[in-house]
């Protein structure tokens, strides 16, 4: 049992290696949208100049939901354990509980603010923990669900095809985890 | 609470801030760029009324723009005003939160390439079969 521990631990840090090593890419990249956006500066100056208050808008939005992931951050830390975890979302999970998993990422999906890529942090912080990928897919699908704007969308397409459309896309979101899941074990295979 | 803990958990969160804070900074640059220079106009012109080929369209569109959910609201319901079929607005609102062509490159640093990947090309695929289900439900009531 001990040995088997030992390796599966060892497989985790093979696992989470590449990402712990990312070195500066994430540099690179903000350093390629700076580029294209002085690009823009000097090809089409008003769109820039459009861009740029676009861009003040966002981040002044994206503030206090950042705040709120450094917190949550923090929460999760020391609140959420591995074992706990483990227990309801891990990969290797065969109690009963393992499916309680599934409207945990779901309903964590539907309640999750602001936009997608300020998730990923965390979700990176869970899957080194061992969150299984399907439950992340089922948390990044049902993120498209904000009960804040509901009453928008059925403004603009009636109540019966927003409870339908949210029907439905809670229903695909777990085919989709299932399916993630599946493709990544035939690669992991390969 | 255990202080030492705390600290350590602090640290931690920095950590994580820190190397996703340029990628943060990036997208929000990609997304102000890609509001600006895409012209509204252009939706109108790509969907022509086909069953199949809408939908398809819809959920290239919605994966390669990205921004608040509210936009793709408000632009799906001034589609359907042009006469653009529901399906294709669905296909398209669906995946402008789920497929996320813009963020892919943040995606894959911190969820891994693979995963980044398959989630998106599935998702891009399941929004065209959410659209369909949507509206084929929605004509049965």
């Amino acid at each position: 049992m001990k040995t088997k521990n030992k390796e599966q631990k060892k497989k985790t840090i093979e696992k989470i290696k590449p990402k712990i090593e990312m070195s500066h890419n994430q540099w690179y990249f903000l350093a390629g949208a700076i580029i294209l956006s002085v690009i823009v500066f000097l090809i089409r100056p008003e769109a820039f100049s459009q861009s740029f208050k676009f861009f003040l808008s966002i981040l002044l939005k994206i503030i206090p939901i950042i705040i709120l992931v450094f917190v949550l951050l923090i929460i999760v830390d020391l609140f959420v354990t591995s074992r706990i975890l483990m227990k309801y979302m891990s990969k290797e999970s065969k109690s009963k509980v393992k499916w309680l998993g599934w409207p945990v990422a779901i309903i964590a999906g539907i309640i999750s603010t602001g936009p997608i890529y300020m998730w990923y942090p965390l979700l990176s912080d869970l899957q080194r923990k061992g969150v299984r990928d399907g439950f992340i897919a089922a948390f990044l699908y049902n993120r498209a669900i904000k009960p804040a704007l509901i009453p928008l969308i059925i403004f603009y397409f009636g109540l019966a095809f927003t409870l339908i459309l949210t029907g439905v896309m809670i229903i695909v979101s777990i085919f989709q985890g299932l399916i993630v899941e599946k493709i990544l074990k035939i690669k992991f295979r390969r | 609470m255990d202080k030492e803990r705390f600290k350590q958990a602090l640290a931690k969160a920095s950590r994580a801030m820190y190397r996703s804070l340029p990628i943060i900074l990036g997208i929000i640059i990609l997304v102000s760029l890609a509001n600006v220079l895409v012209p509204k106009s252009l939706y109108t012109l790509l969907f022509k009324g086909n069953f199949i080929l809408d939908p398809f369209i819809g959920s290239f569109l919605g994966s390669i723009l990205a921004g608040n959910p509210i936009t793709s609201y408000i632009i799906g319901g001034e589609l359907l005003k042009q006469g653009i079929s529901l399906i294709a607005v669905t296909a398209f609102i669906v995946s402008w939160v789920t497929v996320g062509m813009i963020q892919l490159p943040a995606e894959m640093m911190l969820l891994g390439r693979r995963f980044a990947i398959t989630r998106n090309v599935t998702a891009f695929f399941l929004a065209i079969i959410v659209a369909i289900l949507t509206i084929l439900i929605l004509t049965l009531f």
